[in-house]
């Protein structure tokens, strides 16, 4: 499988008025195509920062970022950004919502906007395409953000904690969701999380950064069965043996 | 809702209906005993009706007004005056607004201006206004204008400013421009502010206009006023004064009635 992205060495300093914080020092890492990987550390460590460098919100002190084989402020990404609370527009409906990428990023052509829509059926939002979000409960408003995401068909998925809002059986149930469209969808994503439980049971592959400023502590590849579903990987033993792991690595990070 | 509604619903719904009638009735009924007592005790010389008036009085002035075609004269000049100050204070405020929200520098440097422009008293720019622009309609609906202006800056700008930032970040990592951001997001966040702030409007539009017509006026509603006041004749300040309170409810229904109108959408 060939790297859809590269982080070479990348430190970033944020620079104030009030001084200097270096968030990311010397961090370098892969991400194959196709991969589902889970960064996880400690909170404040740069996890956040990270993807906002692969988004091209912000760019890097030093060190160098390739995406596709290129320089990433080089290249046209098509990078998909999840955020931890969903963003729906209140004055929007979902399909208004869910369409909202193409309007940004004028893509006019009809069968992008079909594909949308067609997502919104897939996953069950379906009944709810001329309501607006207030209509909807947490965890299917995360479901069309991630359509939202979905709808302009990027190579690239970032999540940045995008369960944190919901309550712990909503996670549960959304998580195991969203990890079925994204494979279904076969997309590479790259998941940030607090989470221990939710990096095993969705990741190929965990990275675990060190404190701030942010460098890769560990990485470990997950050799779970493909067919298992997030809410079975849990019931296995190996689940706990590497969240023990895990642990005592974030308090040592 | 496609299901009949339940026992408790109903009688819920029914229960809020008689509430709302309970309400306005207690409204109009402090309205009407306020009126009666007021002209009571005029009739009955407990007050001092040359210096208090009294309904009957009033209502006999805005008649007689009404009958010799001063009143028409009088009301559209000074809704003339105020919806001009109006809409222009309101357009020119958004665009301001507009303006300070798209340049960060820009707002900076204006920002103490606009704390110390807010801050005067409008009034005091009277005379000047009035050499600049002559003793006129000119000067009044100036005098709106400026009263109006700061407060639709201020407020828009706020409401502008406080777009919530993860929507900002959403239409930025889908790489939208400031056009984008600013058509999509900011301007439809800030419907409701928008609308607060032609509430607020309404009400600084009138003082404009009345200030403006208490300065130099040869007509209209605030010229009654103090010309009533001028010869004692306190039955025309009345009566002007409810006319300028019909006057100024009116023109919030009708930004109440836009409200429905666009919120609903
Ligand atoms: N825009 C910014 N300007 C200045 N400092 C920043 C900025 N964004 C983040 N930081 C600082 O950089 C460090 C890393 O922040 P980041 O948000 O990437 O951490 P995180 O791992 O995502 O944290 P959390 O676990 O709380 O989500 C923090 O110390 C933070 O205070
Ligand atoms: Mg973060």
């Amino acid at each position: 499988m060939d790297d859809i992205l590269k982080f070479k060495n990348v430190s970033l300093i944020y620079q104030t008025s009030v001084g200097e914080t270096e968030a990311l020092k010397n961090l370098s890492f892969t991400v194959k195509k196709s991969e589902f990987i889970s960064i996880i550390g400690p909170s404040g460590c740069g996890k956040t920062t990270v993807l906002s460098l692969i988004a091209g919100l912000i760019k890097q002190s030093s060190g160098e970022i390739i995406y596709k084989g290129k320089n990433l402020s080089e290249t046209d990404k098509n990078i998909g950004y999840m955020l931890q609370r969903d963003e729906l527009f209140p004055w929007r409906n979902i399909e208004r919502n869910v369409t909202l990428p193409l309007e940004i990023k004028k893509i006019k052509d009809k069968s992008a906007r079909e594909r949308a829509i067609s997502l919104v059926e897939k996953y069950g939002l379906g009944e709810f395409l001329k309501h607006r979000p207030s209509s909807l409960s947490g965890g299917m408003r995360q479901r069309a953000s991630l359509i939202r995401t979905l709808s302009f068909n990027p190579d690239l998925l970032l999540l940045d904690e995008p369960f944190s809002a919901l309550d712990s059986q909503t996670r549960l149930k959304v998580s195991d969701d969203v990890f079925k469209i994204i494979r279904s969808e076969n997309k590479t994503a790259i998941l940030v999380t607090h989470d221990i439980s939710e990096a095993i049971s969705m990741s190929d592959r965990i990275i675990v950064l060190t404190k701030r400023p942010a460098q890769v502590f560990k990485e470990h590849t997950l050799l779970f069965d493909a067919s298992l579903t997030p809410i079975s990987r849990r019931e296995r033993p190996e689940f706990s043996k590497l969240f023990d792991v895990i642990w005592k690595e974030l308090c040592n990070a | 809702m496609p299901n009949p509604l339940s026992k408790e619903r109903k009688s819920y719904l029914k229960k809020q209906k008689y509430n709302k009638i309970f309400i306005t009735v207690a409204q109009f009924l402090i309205l009407t005993i306020l009126i009666g007592l007021w002209e009571l005790f005029a009739r009955l010389n407990i007050i001092d009706s040359f210096l208090m008036s009294s309904p009957s009085q009033i209502s006999k002035t805005i008649i007689s007004l009404f009958k010799s075609g001063e009143l028409g004269k009088h009301i559209f000049t000074t809704l003339y005056e105020t919806l001009l100050g109006f809409f222009i204070a309101t357009a020119l405020g958004t665009i301001i607004a507009l303006m300070l929200w798209w340049s960060d520098f820009l707002r900076k440097v204006l920002e103490p201006y606009i704390v110390v422009l807010n801050s005067l008293p409008k009034i005091a720019l009277g005379p000047i206004i009035i050499v600049w622009f002559g003793a006129g309609t000119k000067s009044i609906v100036f005098m709106a204008v400026l009263i109006t202006i700061i407060v639709t800056i201020i407020t828009m700008l706020n409401g502008f400013l406080s777009t919530d930032s993860g929507k900002i970040l959403l239409m930025r990592s889908l790489g939208a421009s400031k056009v984008q951001i600013l058509l999509k997001l900011v301007l439809p966040s800030s419907l409701e502010t928008f609308i607060s702030s032609l509430k607020i409007n309404v009400g600084m539009a009138w003082i404009g206009s009345i200030m403006g017509e208490y300065l130099v006026s040869k007509q209209g509603i605030g010229y009654l006023i103090v010309y009533g006041g001028q010869v004692f004749r306190l039955d025309l300040v009345m009566a002007s004064t409810v006319i300028l309170c019909a006057l100024a409810s009116l023109m919030y229904l009708g930004v109440s009635l836009l409200e429905k109108l666009l919120i609903k959408k």
